[in-house]
């Protein structure tokens, strides 16, 4: 295909939003580690916990399993902590730095609270984290009258210690990895969200994601707590200035759910990816795990990855109550130099308990996608079933798609299902869209977002369109 | 009125037409046939401007545009239609997000307004119904585990949807059984009009019993060796393409 195309214009939120920022030096010690504890006044019990986790992480070494190819990461080249200045605690959004509402209107995220008008609009409330704080979170209020809590961790490490210190790091603990150690010891604000037995959260919650400030990683933490019999959907979208360095993000993601409760953890991932010659771009080194400890409980994990130069990143769940079920539907789209390793972990402890793998792949220019996943059945877990479906789509021959699923089965009567299959976007393809009258990059949004379309639906209505969206920007520059 | 003169086109270096001129003016239906070989796909791939072909003589004019100077998507938007003889798969995009996407991508290109959903909707729902093919269809992803005969009910439905002014028929009537022959060929007839001209590329008689055409064309190793009315084709079902020579 020989066609001029439009230089892309691929990513619109490169932008950098200026705004005095105080932040810890360059550079990870234990000093570091009791900075950011006493910027955010935690009381000992946490810092103790960071200090230890501090002390395992020295003691470890980066994971070198993954297919993921980039040089070793300096870790004291960059700071761990960078937070607004003119930033206190807000009490209500008239509160909130208007150059940060201006920022968060630029990247289309509500921060004002909606007129209650049933039916009509439907409401998100946001937790709005830049760099390492939360600078809002909105329909608070609202949600407190049905007993939920929405709030930033740092707020719910002050108010609701019991509950932060009953969960947080229970599903995943310091030691699971590197990642996670590292994590503990300068971890900042993610958001803590706990739904009340029999309560069904009335709305969606998400939790907005900005890197800002330069040579700075970002190391939230988010904790979501579903009592017996409750529900929540939950949706968190990630963006980044551009820039020719690379920046680390490396959060931990837990979730749990108790008898009978759903959770629902949907991610629209759009960091900086990174140039056509792969300058720069977010590494996205995540650890995100969810416990079903109750029967009955069931925790879907949807994503759709397309920005950061290097993903790893495979949402997991351990199904240990009996009858418990446990989806992960994925989509990653990765172009120019980006490479993906993700997927997923299904530990079947529980008996009767179910899990369903849909991870869908699209590689184009020189990217590497790879699908991992291990799919595990225990002895206890009698009459355990999954089903893994790999599918991926190249587009021109220079990248690649790699699936790489592993099986532990020690359970007689399980029974586990794994489909993969790769197919390209064929010229004739294309030839017939264009007939029908839609551009080369119309043709491949069209073809793509028909790949992804049965993961794509598992995304809440509000955000499929804006999802739909980013496939197409994700392919622009892709053909020809 | 669609105009080729003296048209050398082909593939991988490989010349297939040589020399092929035709005029096919607003309003008549013209068919094209020929033996195995002679050029008729490619002809249609040409018009429709597939990137495999190449052109190294030669002109084609549609209402007076240069049409080879356009990418095929303008020449699908200058009303260009090609029905395929193979129509393509793609998973996951069902025929009514196709057509959705399509004819609001060609009103753009034309400079009108992109029809809201539910207008699109109730269009698309009342095509398939002239076309006796039931809406369900429009649910299913294109062409992804339709029949044969589906498939090529599904080309003349994209047709009436889109409503072009040059419609080119690539063998629509290969593997069609009687009925939906016929189907096919009421859809096409219904679309007769002073304002569109249609060139009805095939082998074999069976469809112009359906579509009687105003000219009909012989086309044999690149070039068209005869040109008449209607009575051509019961000539040729008779003797054959060997016996088919220049006059």
């Amino acid at each position: 295909m020989n066609v001029d195309l439009p230089l892309p214009e691929p990513y619109k939120y490169g932008f950098t939003t200026s705004i005095e920022t105080l932040r810890a030096e360059k550079g990870l010690g234990e000093g570091t580690v009791r900075f950011i504890a006493s910027q955010r006044k935690e009381p000992d019990w946490i810092l103790d916990m960071r200090l230890k986790a501090f002390e395992l992480w020295q003691s470890m070494t980066p994971p070198q399993w993954s297919k993921l190819d980039f040089a070793p990461i300096d870790f004291q080249a960059s700071s761990y902590y960078a937070a607004p200045k003119t930033q206190k605690t807000p009490q209500s959004l008239d509160e909130v730095d208007p150059e940060l509402l201006r920022t968060y209107e630029k990247l289309g995220i509500p921060l004002r609270e909606q007129e209650r008008l049933s039916g009509i609009t439907s409401e998100i409330a946001v937790d709005a984290v830049f760099d390492s704080v939360s600078v809002a979170t909105t329909y608070k209020k609202a949600l407190a009258e049905k007993g939920i809590l929405f709030c930033p961790l740092s707020e719910a490490i002050e108010k609701y210690p019991d509950l932060v210190r009953r969960y947080m790091g229970s599903v995943v603990p310091a030691e699971d990895n590197f990642y996670a150690a590292l994590n503990m010891a300068v971890f900042t604000d993610g958001s803590f969200v706990y739904i009340p037995k029999g309560v069904r959260c009335p709305m969606e919650l998400s939790t907005y994601f900005r890197i800002n400030a330069e040579s700075t990683g970002q190391f939230e933490r988010t904790l979501i707590v579903a009592d017996d019999d409750s529900s929540v959907s939950y949706l968190e979208g990630c963006t980044a200035p551009k820039r020719d360095e690379h920046q680390l993000h490396a959060a931990v993601v837990e979730l749990v759910a108790m008898d009978r409760a759903h959770i629902k953890y949907a991610t629209v991932q759009n960091w900086y990816p990174g140039d056509k010659e792969g300058r720069g771009g977010i590494y996205n080194f995540v650890t995100k795990r969810g416990l079903c400890a109750g029967q009955g409980a069931h925790i879907s994990w949807t994503q759709v990855e397309t920005g950061s130069a290097i993903t790893w990143k495979y949402p997991s769940c351990v199904l240990k109550g009996d009858d418990s079920q446990g989806d992960f539907y994925s989509v990653a789209i990765v172009g120019n130099h980006q490479q993906a390793d993700t997927g997923t972990k299904m530990i079947h402890l529980g008996k009767n308990t179910r899990s369903t793998i849909m991870a869908k792949s699209v590689s184009a220019g020189r990217a590497q996608a790879t699908y991992r996943g291990l799919v595990k059945m225990t002895k206890t877990a009698k009459g355990a079933r999954n089903k893994t479906q790999c599918d991926s789509l190249l587009i021109g021959d220079q990248c690649g798609a790699h699936t790489v699923p592993y099986i532990e089965q020690q359970q007689q009567n399980g029974h586990i299902e794994h489909e993969a299959t790769t197919s390209k976007v064929s010229e004739e393809q294309l030839f017939y869209c264009r007939q029908r009258g839609l551009s080369e990059e119309e043709a491949m949004t069209l073809i793509v977002g028909g790949f992804c379309r049965d993961v794509m639906r598992k995304l809440p209505l509000e955000f499929a369109v804006e999802a739909q969206k980013l496939i197409g920007i994700s392919l622009e520059g892709s053909v020809g | 009125m669609l105009k080729i003169e003296n048209l050398h086109a082909g593939s991988e270096g490989h010349e297939i037409l040589k020399g092929l001129s035709l005029t096919v003016p607003l309003g008549q239906v013209h068919a094209l046939m020929g033996p195995n070989g002679a050029g008729k796909s490619t002809l249609s791939y040409v018009l429709a401007g597939h990137p495999s072909y190449q052109v190294t003589q030669g002109k084609i004019e549609w209402q007076g545009k240069d049409l080879l100077a356009l990418a095929p998507e303008a020449r699908a938007a200058a009303g260009v239609f090609l029905a395929f003889q193979y129509p393509v798969e793609i998973a996951g995009v069902t025929v009514m997000n196709f057509l959705n996407t399509a004819l609001n991508a060609q009103r753009r290109a034309r400079g009108e307004k992109p029809l809201d959903v539910i207008s699109m909707a109730k269009f698309l729902r009342q095509r398939a119904q002239s076309m006796q093919l039931d809406e369900a269809i429009l649910k299913r992803p294109l062409n992804v585990g339709f029949s044969g005969g589906e498939k090529k009910r599904n080309e003349v439905l994209q047709m009436a949807v889109l409503e072009p002014s040059l419609c080119v028929l690539d063998e629509t009537d290969s593997g069609l059984d009687i009925d939906a022959l016929r189907i096919v060929a009421d859809g096409v007839n219904a679309m007769r009009s002073k304002d569109r001209a249609m060139l009805i590329i095939t082998h074999y008689q069976r469809l112009l019993d359906y579509i009687r055409p105003d000219h009909v064309h012989v086309l044999q190793k690149g070039r068209i060796i005869r040109t008449g009315d209607a009575s051509l084709v019961a000539e040729l079902e008779e003797k054959g393409y060997g016996d088919m020579h220049a006059p």
